[in-house]
């Protein structure tokens, strides 16, 4: 098996290039009552065309700021996001987000919510076509069963699985979850990482997600990108991820680098990094 | 798999032997009900007071023909207890369609526009205190005439409900929904029947329970005051003015039975309309 490590940092200095997202010395800062608060400084980091890429870092350090002005809910107060060599300037469905809540429509059934989007992204599309892409994507996190199910009758699991078919079933060129599975338990878990495995495999759009979970990480991405704590935090190491795909989860847990992966990130985390509760 | 219905306590086939076992839903508020009107027949009887006592519905001559004949049309004001709470009825009617029509889609437009909100708000919260009584010569004043201004009295006592409730509705749509709606660039038109209406609902309905019963209160309010129309408020102040206090009697029986109903209605309906919300 192929992998290695890389060294610490050894990513961060590429040069851009026209790597299809580019976030080009990107920093957030906040007014706030106490003055400027400076949540992300600098960041500079290629994306390429169908990566799978995990952000970890500790909580308020800036993660969803910094996915946010992927989707264009944010924008940088200095620096620029680019996609396709276009700076992102507001939300638009070729950057589709997972919801950190779901954000599915309680007064429609599942279908109705997935067909919902189709409908508004593509309204030109005939309407058989709307449904069978309907149809298809319930079933790729199958949920064919539960789909003239109202979302409140849904679990939290089967709600997270319908967020991501109204998510892939525009089929957009970025998809953004902001700590999707953080809410569900261990097993729905593990089977909504095989399930969106399997869909980013057909699909093959760039994903960008944000996580808690090191094992997550190690079993979704290409590259997990750390990040250092808050206020002014940056980008401090990108681990390359090179197990080769379509991945099982005992076979790279058997790999020893799986071992000096996790330890290298546990180390980043808790001793490099520690999260300062005194702050 | 077939279930066999089974019969449970609350559902027996023997009438009496459902009343028995349902005593607590019928036996206190009859107790309740009839011991007040017991109360209140005696100090009657004993001149406690000169209102005449709930006997009266019957034993009084003019009101037993009332109370046995709503639908007698005689012309004129001349008319059962029926076609006067039509009469009134209808108004409230006009003035409640008003005042929804005019209230949600104000409220709509303040509850979006966070500028006009703070700009109107202390301005309706002023306006909802002022009781329907006190519009009544407003309205005579702008309009002149008695059927129009109590339509008005309806609508201006009515609005203000539909109005805020509708405007914190749309405000209290969740940040996350307006979001799905930005990424997925949904038209204006689309964002107003699949998001906005669908999450105000519930606190539309709100205001239009709470402006329906308010409707009914200002009507009364309203006739009172407006001498020679057909509608169950004239009728009472009519009735005090000739004396016959035991038809008065009669007539409050009927308006608190019509605001029963009308709330009751409105309450089916919101149940229909926002299912599980
Ligand atoms: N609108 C805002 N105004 C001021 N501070 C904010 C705002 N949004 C986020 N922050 C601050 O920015 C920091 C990073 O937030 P966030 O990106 O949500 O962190 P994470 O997702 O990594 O937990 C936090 O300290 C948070 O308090
Ligand atoms: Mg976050």
């Amino acid at each position: 098996m192929a992998t290695m490590l890389q060294p610490p940092a050894a990513d961060l200095l590429t040069p851009p290039g026209d790597a299809f997202l580019r976030f080009e010395n990107v920093s957030k800062v906040y007014p706030t009552p106490t003055g400027p608060y400076t949540v992300l400084d600098g960041i500079d980091m290629a994306v390429n065309q169908g990566e799978f890429m995990c952000v970890i870092g500790h909580s308020g350090c800036g993660k969803s700021t910094l996915l946010n002005m992927v989707s264009g809910f944010s924008t940088p107060s200095s620096g620029q996001v680019v996609l396709h060599g276009n700076a992102i300037t507001k939300p638009g469905p070729d950057r589709m987000v997972v919801f950190q809540g779901y954000a599915l429509l309680p007064w429609f059934s599942a279908y109705d919510n997935v067909y919902l989007a189709i409908d508004s992204v593509k309204p030109d599309l005939p309407a058989v076509e709307k449904k069978e892409i309907t149809r298809e994507h319930l079933a790729m996190v199958g949920l064919t069963e539960a789909a003239d199910k109202k979302i409140n009758q849904l679990s939290g699991g089967m709600k997270q699985r319908v967020a991501i078919a109204r998510a892939l079933a525009i089929r957009p060129e970025v998809l953004i979850l902001d700590e999707p599975f953080g809410a569900l338990d261990a097993i729905t878990k593990e089977e909504l990482q095989e399930e969106l495995l399997t869909i980013w495999n057909t699909q093959k759009c760039t994903v960008l997600m944000i996580t808690h979970d090191i094992d997550e990480a190690l079993f979704l991405a290409d590259r997990l990108v750390m990040m250092t704590n808050g206020p002014a935090a940056k980008i401090g190491e990108i681990m390359e991820i090179n197990f080769p795909r379509p991945r099982n989860r005992e076979e790279i847990m058997e790999d020893p680098i799986y071992y000096d992966m996790r330890n290298q990130a546990l180390d980043f985390l808790y001793s490099r990094f520690a999260h300062d509760d005194t702050e | 798999m077939v279930s066999v219905p089974q019969p449970s306590a609350g559902s027996s086939k023997n009438p009496i032997r459902w009343l028995m076992l349902n005593r607590s839903t019928w036996l206190y508020p009859l107790l309740g009900i009839g011991g007040f009107l017991l109360v209140w027949q005696i100090s009657a009887s004993l001149n406690l007071t000169r209102l005449p006592g709930p006997l009266s519905l019957w034993t009084n001559e003019r009101t037993r023909e009332l109370l046995l004949y709503p639908f007698y049309d005689r012309g004129g004001l001349d008319k059962g207890l029926f076609w006067q709470t039509m009469a009134s009825l209808g108004r409230v009617a006009q003035g409640y369609l008003l005042a929804a029509l005019v209230g949600i889609s104000a409220g709509i437009t303040v509850g979006l526009s966070p500028a006009l909100n703070r700009a109107f708000d202390p301005l309706f919260q002023f306006l909802r205190m002022v009781a329907p009584l006190a519009w009544v010569p407003i309205a005579l004043v702008i309009f002149q005439k008695n059927q129009p201004a109590a339509i008005f009295v309806i609508f201006i006592t009515a609005i203000w409900p539909i109005l805020i409730n509708t405007a914190e509705g749309v405000r209290q749509i969740p940040q996350d929904y307006r979001n799905v709606a930005l990424v997925l660039q949904m038209s204006k038109g689309r964002f107003f029947t699949k998001v906005l209406i669908p999450s105000a609902l519930p606190y539309i309905f709100t205001g239009l329970r709470i402006s329906i019963g308010l409707a009914w209160l200002a009507i009364i309010a309203a006739e009172i005051v407006m001498s020679g129309i057909v509608g169950i408020g004239f009728f009472i102040w009519d009735s005090y003015q000739q004396n016959y206090l035991s038809d008065i009697i009669l007539a409050v029986l009927w308006i608190g039975a019509v605001g029963l109903l009308l709330d009751r209605a409105m309450a089916w309906l919101q149940s229909r309309l926002t299912p599980g919300q």
